[in-house]
């Protein structure tokens, strides 16, 4: 209940105007357009490249909200409010993480197709990439929460923020483009089984992490 | 939230930055009391509230809640689950409504008091479809201080609960503190002009 609560909350507060939905959204599109345009008309490299571009995008687009995902409710004391409250330090960051991945991940996962479109990626590639994407975004949101919870304290976090987090992505990055390429390929390379176990892996085991930052933070 | 029958502090020492603030701090807040905590400054007001509330770390078992009919709340965790706090800092989201403010946190509280009548209470009732951004300062601390009605915990942790509150306003707040204290609730708060209501308090050096 009061996860739900809080869940409704984050997703209503990222779709009201200024929120991060329409910034995450904004920017996938903006920058799966100007990549084709960065590449060149050589035909054939493009779709042979968009599998990879589109994963690397819908990451750094889901990225690029996550430190508001802590930031914003520490400084305008609703921290505070949400810890003095009946829901575990760990509770708190799972219902945060999957508030995030719902404001953001999953918008990034409807309009992944027409990114699909604008860069060419072939039909078969289709589903592999949205595989590729409903598997990424959440281990973006878990991992990014982390971070979030780290540099919560620090002035202008958000700038430390991906230095953090890009490392602990790499395998995002490669299993997901992987799984498009097998696709494509036709050989079948077991992306979608790591990427799967590496998503799981870090929602399970970041809210501990998470917690600890907030702790540490919030009796700083 | 369970019903707090005693706060005890014993022998509590307050440490920030590495700077000594207080060695030992001790005192007893029993249900119906209310205890205001006085002093300069920079001597430890706000910390001492943090330390109650569990948001400050402090040595194991110099702060526990005696909780009725029995048993104890001592872990920060536990501490931080039965305090009702009013900090600084108002917690109001200015993209939310009033009322779409104060419902959040009577959902996530799993509160008991009615959100309409709280913001009545406040004077607010009439604004409770303006988005909080459009409120003044001391409509934001009004807001704040409605919160603590919707939330329903028995032990309130006030850090300057009347600054920029007006007259009418702060008549009000004193109204509050002193109704929930008759129902067996506990009030403290840090502040520098007394409260008026106080049943006891605590000067910090």
């Amino acid at each position: 209940m009061s996860c739900l609560a809080l869940i409704g909350r984050d997703v209503r507060l990222a779709s009201r105007g200024g929120g991060s939905t329409l910034l995450a959204l904004a920017f996938f599109a903006a920058i799966v357009t100007l990549v084709p345009l960065g590449i060149g008309p050589r035909p054939g490299l493009l779709h042979a490249v968009a599998g990879g571009i589109i994963m690397l995008c819908a990451t750094l687009a889901a990225l690029l909200s996550l430190d508001h995902l802590f930031q914003a409710d520490f400084d305008d004391g609703s921290l505070e409010l949400l810890a003095t409250g009946p829901l575990s330090l760990e509770s708190l960051a799972v219902s945060k993480i999957v508030a995030h991945w719902l404001a953001t991940g999953l918008p990034l996962l409807a309009i992944s197709p027409l990114a699909a479109f604008a860069m060419e990626l072939p039909g078969n590639g289709l589903f592999a990439l949205l595989q590729s994407v409903a598997l990424a975004t959440p281990a973006v949101s878990a991992m990014g929460a982390i971070g979030a919870s780290l540099t919560l304290a620090a002035k202008r976090g958000g700038l430390i923020l991906p230095l953090i987090v890009l490392p602990l992505l790499t395998p995002v990055v490669i299993f997901g483009a992987g799984i498009v390429r097998s696709a494509m390929e036709g050989m079948a390379n077991g992306a979608a089984l790591y990427l799967g176990a590496y998503s799981l892996a870090a929602v399970l085991l970041s809210p501990f992490a998470v917690a600890a930052g907030l702790r540490t933070n919030l009796s700083a | 939230m369970s019903l707090i029958a005693e706060l005890l502090v014993k022998s509590l020492p307050l440490v920030r930055g590495g700077r000594v603030l207080q060695r030992d701090i001790s005192f007893s807040v029993s249900a119906g009391e209310i205890l205001s905590i006085r002093g300069p400054n920079g001597v430890g007001k706000t910390s001492l509230l943090r330390a109650i509330a569990g948001l400050l770390a402090i040595p194991d078992d110099c702060i526990i809640f005696r909780l009725h009919p029995n048993g104890i709340a001592a872990h920060p965790e536990e501490r931080r689950a039965n305090v009702g706090w009013l900090g600084h800092l108002d917690g109001v989201k200015r993209q939310l409504s009033l009322r779409e403010n104060l419902q959040f946190h009577y959902r996530y509280n799993r509160g008991s008091g009615g959100v309409r009548e709280a913001l009545a209470a406040f004077g607010l009732g009439h604004l409770q479809e303006l988005p909080a951004q459009y409120l003044s300062y001391g409509q934001r601390r009004r807001l704040a201080f409605a919160r603590l009605l919707v939330d329903a915990r028995w032990l309130w942790l006030l850090d300057e609960p009347m600054s920029a509150i007006d007259s009418t306003g702060k008549e009000c707040i004193r109204r509050h503190i002193q109704e929930h204290c008759g129902k067996g609730g506990m009030v403290v708060a840090a502040v520098h002009e007394p409260l008026g209501v106080e049943t006891a308090s605590l000067e910090l050096e």
